[in-house]
């Protein structure tokens, strides 16, 4: 099974093609995953489910539905999020965005830890590029990313955060410089175990996040504490240690340091270049910053000037007015839109009082007594853009004056002060002074010497220094374990472009604001200014997250997932390519509902109680999202009125291009209805809006008949005009028009879109790839009498892709196309299979019960409520229990390996496995008991999960008591367990298929293609069926060209023997050993058969009514084929011509639709206007079921001019003949008067009526329906064969139909006995029922009441005349055990002390 | 027609018709690649709520 697949391309012929398949990352891995969930709980991210149809959620690791094949979960992970994406350091924005959604605030942490230790510091500072590239802007604004890292922060200490396990090791490393590139590194250097010393050169640590950013901004505790926690994790940090004064890096190599990281930031600031910098009053910004930072804040006073527009001049502005600053200025060269500064605080700049006066340039200093006085600027003004791309401030001619002030602060930028190479050699600094390095590992022209921050890459963002620290930490350590330093490290990342679609219905909402102090108090000292969020907003902005990439990487699910099947290493899995080499390919792709969004006159888009009926499917569903209770999706109360609209999607070439009929949608909107009542009682009331009711399948016009009549189900023949809500929102209006014209208004609660099947158009660019035909429908194109064949030899087609079909129709086909792909690669069969290898089973007939007890924890399923390890010391005291154990995952492939191990070495005879429902995994324990040498019905599974902790999750105590009283009660069942034979049986390995009509022949050419020996036995003395009336098909085939192929290509194959006129007399045996008796002119013969096809066919209905045989030109659809094929002269030369519809069908006696009469009558009434485009055309008819593509036809005929007129049941036409002029009497369905029409020939479409041969039921024990069709054994799931083994049904004899579905069938029946046939020995179960011959009463109730025909009386022997049954043939069910009232009958493995024993125990608990 | 035959089909699709074919070929003696493009297989069928004429459960 290759799951999450695509097929990319296909080359070669049929019998050998080689296909590459593109596979997706399940990102965990599905041979350990044991769907447990616990992952999915964990998860904090959820998304709309699409198996839900967007009515229920899903989280981002999921299951589509709780009882998926595989069973594993998977993780949807599209592009990496923008946010995470822009960020230099890639801090993990998404996931810890995501778990404060979750409140799971410390779990946040831990995710931004992962790349920043500084969460508090850079959650303040940092002018949050993750935000820019937020798509919630899309919506409304930027989630507020920063500020919740922030929150983070501020939820958890991070001093008392949990520390990562580290191992120490002895290198020693050398950071130089305490701020965040350095800080970062040192982190992620002690993560690694190295010993790390930071020497720094200023008496605290943090460069300038402590030094350059005020206090406001970032109150110093805030970054003490963070360092401290650095610190934590064993880094040493030297103060007042200066490298190049006090140190060098020879010297720290000297001292045994293997690796140095040069972090030294840029504290030099830049100079103006004016006369009189050196003035007493001018201080840079820098300086200025630092000195109050450090050093006891000394008091400004006066007008103090800042010149610059970046942070650092905001920065000092703001700080100078703290410190009591008459007034501050800023002079920027530029204007306000080019300002280098965060434009918040600019904002808070202007609040605080602070004046910016733009396009203003420092020409010099003003003097007095020494002292600065003023300032004199030029104006500016703007002029071309300059490689910045900034315009280029110009000088105003003439336009100096002086500023007066008292204090001068150039805050116009940073730089790298070289002083610290001072003694050191073979570092290469750029002509601006910073650190030259290689740009992936970070090192210096000096090995073993690394550089980053803003010494490397001028001044910079601090978390760009952060990103740039934790690159070097990584490099540090591959230098020091001598790995490459570059390999896999490629900066150049694919483009970020395919993410988790925006919500079409999404509020736009406000973004929170942080609280800050007033401005006042803001002013008068260095109190922190922004409160940070509360906890309501925090989880307000968290919740706004769109979830760019689904999977947040939080790998909460890592942590919760027991199996070790979700790790870091799977989380990172690679999309990967696998190449095939098959030899036929079977398309069986499916379809995609039609999605009537844009439809307005529906309301679907804006109304939520307009569904579609997939979502309505759901709604009912018991594991649906309303958990199966019908109520409004409006407001969730129970409603009293729904309605259908049939066609949406289909039957349309206007709104939606899709001109065919989907087949399925009158049926599932019926049943629909009829389910709804079951659930909502019979007050509901339904409606189905429709224009044909089409149900032509086996059994449906009899459900439509129930609806109508038993349930009371309205049908409206109308057409919808809109859909509109009432004004409390919960209601629909729905206007139409009646078939006679009238607009009505009608109230609904729920309206529900019966939406079409089409094919989606990554089919049909699959379909450009192998290069197959489409046809207008986009469906794959197939021939009528090839009807599972594309246009490409050896690739086959099945299911909706071949046209909008049903789900008996879709495994018809898909046996077909099975057959069609087994009989081109005949020769390779059993090639490419292995077989299993036979382990020896242990005898332990005659030893003591020696039971082993596994206690599954099912992850927390059911040890989050169940006590798992007092469950298991309990079941270690029971009687004949030598070994009890409780496994995390019972069902997991390493604890299979344990249980055989354990069963061999403790000698164990019996298993119990308490766990999940054996429905899915007894198999699987009972290969492993099998794997041990133990026969595998010495096994009892019970199920202390679904029965148990999942139903009693509230009250744990009990579910523990449960879970003992379930255990002991399998322990006392196993016990008494004894090994069960497998019957093994031969199959004959020749066919017998009876009736060479269409369906006989291909079945039999089928299997003798595919080397089996077939007899076809026909009644008749020649082959064809009803084919040889027939004239040409809906595709415009001759059937009797095509037929003589089909009858030349059996008679020349020498696998079939064929057998005219020859009826079947006798059969007896069962499967794989049938003997028939063949009666042919007097002479009998015996043929011994393993299976046989039942194409027995139908017959056409000879009409009693509509004047039939009073005229010559009243004909049913076969005499007119007759005239056809003849090419009748009289065709072409009449005036007019009608059909009337359901002669014999759809009538009470003979309640079912004969399917194809519709098609057939519309089919020759286009034939006819080829003939004589002049002629007038009618057909009466009931409702037009040109199902499918099908419908074309119907739409052409209408346009060709062909009259269709609609009668009902109780208002049929009337036919009357006199002389040679035939009239017609029928009321007209839409001006409801009589019309009368006078015609040349009548065409009744008669029904299609079976043999209904009880004598050849009676042979086989098959059954029929009320009609006389035979019953299949599952109406969906077993539509070509019989509950009775070895009998096959298809054709005619099962239903009627057209042609294709005749051939499609019987290749399907053919493909059903090559499974049985291909197997040449079968194995009964050991789970049969056995006759006790001294009870038996030989009443007989056994006989009749089994429905495989397992019991029969012996027929010889010392039994003769009591019951014995067939173990081939016995299912298990227990029937004749339940209804043998001698005691006679055993069921192997659930036999009466057993069941008694379970009872005992469990009166024991009571 | 390739002159060497392999004896393993590939079905695309793991919805009902999907699974049927593939089944139906495995039990006949040829290997089955079963490709589906969603994580498990099962198919639109999966999502019905129950099933016509006798209203079982789809599942």
């Amino acid at each position: 099974m290759h799951t999450l697949s695509e097929v990319t391309e296909v080359s070669g012929t049929a019998g050998n093609f080689n296909v590459t398949l593109h596979e997706d990352a399940r990102y965990i891995d599905i041979n350990k995953c044991t769907g447990c969930g616990d992952c999915a709980a964990a998860c904090p991210v959820s998304l709309p489910s699409l198996f839900e149809q967007g009515l229920g959620e899903r989280k981002a690791t999921y299951r589509p539905y709780a009882q998926a094949v595989p069973g594993a979960y998977s993780i949807t992970k599209k592009d990496r999020s923008p946010c995470t994406n822009a960020c230099p350091d890639h801090v993990n924005a998404h996931a810890y965005v995501a778990l404060v959604a979750q409140k799971k605030y410390p779990e946040a942490l831990e995710v931004i830890k992962r790349t920043l230790p500084l969460p508090g510091v850079i959650g303040r500072v940092c002018p949050h590029p993750c935000e820019d590239a937020c798509r919630r802007q899309e919506v409304d604004a930027p989630v507020s990313i920063c500020t919740l890292k922030r929150f983070v922060a501020d939820q958890v200490d991070i001093e008392n955060s949990p520390i990562p396990e580290i191992t120490p090791r002895q290198e020693k490393v050398a950071v130089i410089g305490a701020g965040p590139a350095g800080l970062t590194a040192a982190y992620f250097l002690a993560i690694d175990g190295f010993q790390v010393t930071i020497f720094e050169a200023l008496p605290v640590g943090g460069g300038m996040l402590r030094v350059g950013i005020p206090d406001y901004r970032l109150p110093p505790a805030v970054l003490e504490k963070e360092i401290r926690a650095i610190q934590r994790l064993g880094v040493k940090i030297q103060y007042d240690t200066a490298l190049g004064r006090d140190i060098t890096v020879d010297s720290l190599m000297a001292d045994g340091f293997e690796s140095v990281y040069l972090a030294v930031g840029a504290h030099a600031s830049m100079k103006l270049n004016i006369p009189g910098e050196d003035t007493e009053g001018v201080i840079t910004g820098v300086r200025f910053l630092r000195e109050s930072a450090l050093y006891e804040r000394k008091q400004a006073s006066g007008h103090v000037v800042i010149v610059g527009g970046g942070d650092v001049a905001i920065d000092a502005a703001r700080s100078a007015t703290r410190m009591g600053a008459d007034n501050v200025t800023i002079l920027y060269r530029r204007t306000r839109a080019e300002m280098p500064a965060r434009n918040e605080e600019i904002e808070d700049a202007i609040e605080e009082g602070i004046h910016i006066d733009f396009l203003m340039a420092p020409q010099e200093v003003v003097a007095e007594n020494g002292k600065v006085s003023g300032l004199k600027c030029l104006r500016m003004e703007l002029g071309q853009p300059d490689e910045s791309g900034r315009r280029r401030p110009v000088p105003i001619e003439g336009s100096e004056f002086v500023v007066a002030c008292d204090m001068i602060i150039p805050a116009i930028g940073q730089r790298v002060n070289p002083a610290f190479l001072e003694g050191t050699s073979g570092i290469e600094l750029t002509k601006w002074n910073t650190i030259v390095t290689d740009t992936i590992s970070c090192e210096t022209s000096r090995s073993g010497v690394f550089a980053g921050g803003d010494a490397q890459s001028g001044p910079w963002i601090a978390i760009g220094a952060v990103a740039a620290g934790r690159r070097a930490a990584e490099s540090i350590r591959r230098y020091i374990d001598k790995e490459d330093l570059k390999q896999g490290r490629d900066p150049i990342e694919p483009p970020q472009k395919n993410f988790n679609p925006i919500p079409e219905k999404i509020e736009p909402q406000f973004r929170e604001q942080m609280a800050r102090i007033p401005v006042a108090e803001r002013v008068s000292g260095f109190t922190e200014v922004e409160k940070g969020f509360t906890e309501e907003q925090a989880l307000t902005e968290a919740g706004k997250c769109l979830n760019c990439m689904v999977c947040c990487e939080c790998f909460e699910c890592v942590k919760a997932c027991g199996a070790d099947a979700l790790t870091l290493a799977t989380h990172m899995d690679k999309p990967h390519s696998t190449e095939l080499n098959v030899g036929a390919i079977i398309l069986a792709p499916g379809f995609a509902p039609y999605d009537p969004s844009g439809l307005d006159f529906y309301g679907f888009d804006t109304l939520p109680n307009v569904v579609t009926s997939m979502q309505y499917e759901r709604m009912l569903s018991a594991s649906g999202p309303f958990g199966g209770h019908l109520v409004r999706p409006s407001d969730h109360q129970e409603p009293k009125k729904i309605g259908w609209i049939q066609c949406v999607g289909s039957r349309d070439q206007n709104k939606c291009n899709n001109s065919y009929c989907s087949s399925v949608c009158c049926m599932y909107a019926i049943k629909e209805a009829v389910i709804s009542k079951e659930h909502a009682g019979e007050d509901l009331e339904c409606a189905i809006f429709f224009m044909d009711m089409r149900t032509p399948g086996k059994e449906f016009e009899r459900f439509y008949e129930t609806a109508k009549g038993k349930h009371g189900i309205r049908f409206e023949r109308s057409r919808i005009h809109t859909i509109e809500q009432t004004d409390d929102g919960n209601q629909l209006t729905v206007r139409y028009f009646t078939e006679d014209g009238r607009l009505v208004d009608e109230i609904f609660d729920i309206m529900v879109l019966s939406i079409g099947l089409e094919t989606p158009p990554d089919l049909v660019d699959l379909a450009r790839r192998l290069d197959i035909d489409l046809t207008p429908g986009n469906f794959a194109r197939t021939d009528i009498f090839n009807p599972v064949a594309t246009s490409k030899d050896g690739i086959f087609v099945c299911g909706a892709f071949q046209g909008p079909k049903d789900i008996p129709q879709s495994v018809i086909d898909a046996s077909a196309a099975a057959s069609a792909a087994g009989e081109l690669l005949a020769t390779a069969r059993n090639t490419m299979t292995k077989t299993k290898e036979i382990i020896p089973e242990t005898n332990i007939v005659g030893e003591r019960p020696r039971i082993g007890v596994f206690v599954c924890k099912c992850g927390s399923n059911i040890a989050g409520v169940v006590d798992v390890p007092s469950v298991r010391e309990y079941a270690e005291s029971l009687p004949y229990v030598d070994y009890a154990a409780d496994n995390m995952y019972t069902c997991s492939q390493d604890t299979q390996d344990m249980m055989t191990q354990i069963i061999k070495e403790q000698h164990l005879n019996r298993v119990v496995v308490a766990a999940c429902t054996p429905k899915t995994h007894e198999p699987l324990f009972q290969e492993t008991l099998v794997n041990a040498g133990l026969n595998k019905y010495l096994f009892e599974m019970t199920n202390i999960r679904n029965q148990d902790s999942w139903v009693h999750k509230n009250n744990p105590e009990l579910a523990t008591e449960k879970a003992k009283d379930l255990i002991r009660m399998a322990v006392a069942k196993v016990a008494l367990m004894e090994p069960l034979v497998e019957t093994e049986l031969s199959i004959n390995q020749t066919a017998m298929v009876l009736g060479g009509g269409i369906a006989g022949m291909t079945a039999a050419q089928s299997l003798a293609v595919q080397g089996y020996e077939t007899h076809l036995i026909e009644r008749n003395d020649y082959l064809g069926g009803q084919a040889v009336n027939l004239f040409h098909t809906s595709q415009g085939d001759k059937v009797q060209e095509k037929l003589a192929d089909v009858i030349r290509t059996v008679e020349a194959n020498d696998n079939i023997k064929i057998h005219l006129n020859t009826e079947l007399t006798h059969v007896d045996g069962f499967v794989g050993n049938f003997v028939s008796t063949l009666a042919s002119g007097g002479q009998s013969e015996e043929l011994e058969h393993g299976i046989a096809v039942l194409a027995t066919g139908a017959t056409p209905y000879i009409p009693t009514e509509y004047a039939y045989g009073q005229a010559p030109n009243i004909l049913t659809s076969l005499e007119l084929d007759q005239k056809l094929i003849a090419d009748d002269p009289m065709l072409k030369t009449m005036n007019a011509a009608a059909f009337i519809q359901c002669v014999g069908s759809r009538e009470p006696d003979r309640p079912y639709c004969s399917r194809v009469c519709c098609t057939h009558s519309i089919e020759n009434a286009l034939e006819l206007k080829k003939r004589n485009p002049d002629m007038n055309v009618y057909i009466l008819y009931r409702d037009i079921r040109t199902y499918g593509e099908k419908e074309y036809l119907y739409k052409a005929a209408r346009e060709q001019g062909v009259i269709f007129i609609r009668y009902s049941l109780n208002n049929k036409p009337v036919v009357s003949a006199t002389g040679g002029a035939i009239t017609l009497k029928v009321t007209d369905h839409v001006l409801g008067l009589p019309v009368e029409l006078s015609v040349d020939m009548v065409t009744l479409a008669t029904a299609i009526i079976p043999y209904a041969d009880e004598k050849l039921a009676n042979f086989f024990k098959v059954p029929m329906n009320e009609d006389g069709f035979f019953i299949e054994k599952h109406a969906k799931l077993g539509p070509s064969e019989f509950a009775t083994d070895g009998a096959f049904l298809c054709g005619m004899a099962h239903y009627p139909k057209p042609i294709d579905e005749s051939i499609a069938q019987a290749k399907a029946a053919s493909s059903r006995a090559v499974t049985l046939l291909s197997q040449k020995t079968i194995f009964s179960s050991g789970t049969i029922a056995q006759v006790d011959p001294m009870k038996c009463a030989a009443c007989g109730v056994c006989v009749s009441i089994c429905p495989y025909s397992a019991p029969s009386f012996a027929a010889e022997g010392r039994f003769a005349g009591k019951a014995e049954i067939n173990p081939v043939l016995c299912k298990g069910c227990g029937l004749c055990v339940a209804s043998c009232r001698s005691g006679a009958i055993h069921l192997k493995g659930f036999d009466t002390d057993q069941i008694f024993s379970q009872i005992f125990e469990l009166d024991a608990a009571v | 027609m390739s002159k060497d035959v392999i004896g393993s089909v590939m079905v695309v699709g793991g919805g009902i018709a999907g699974m049927q074919s593939a089944l139906d070929l495995a039990d006949s003696g040829y290997y089955v690649h079963l490709v589906e493009k969603s994580p498990s297989i099962g198919g639109a069928m999966s999502q019905l709520d129950k099933t016509f004429p006798t209203n079982d459960c789809a599942m």
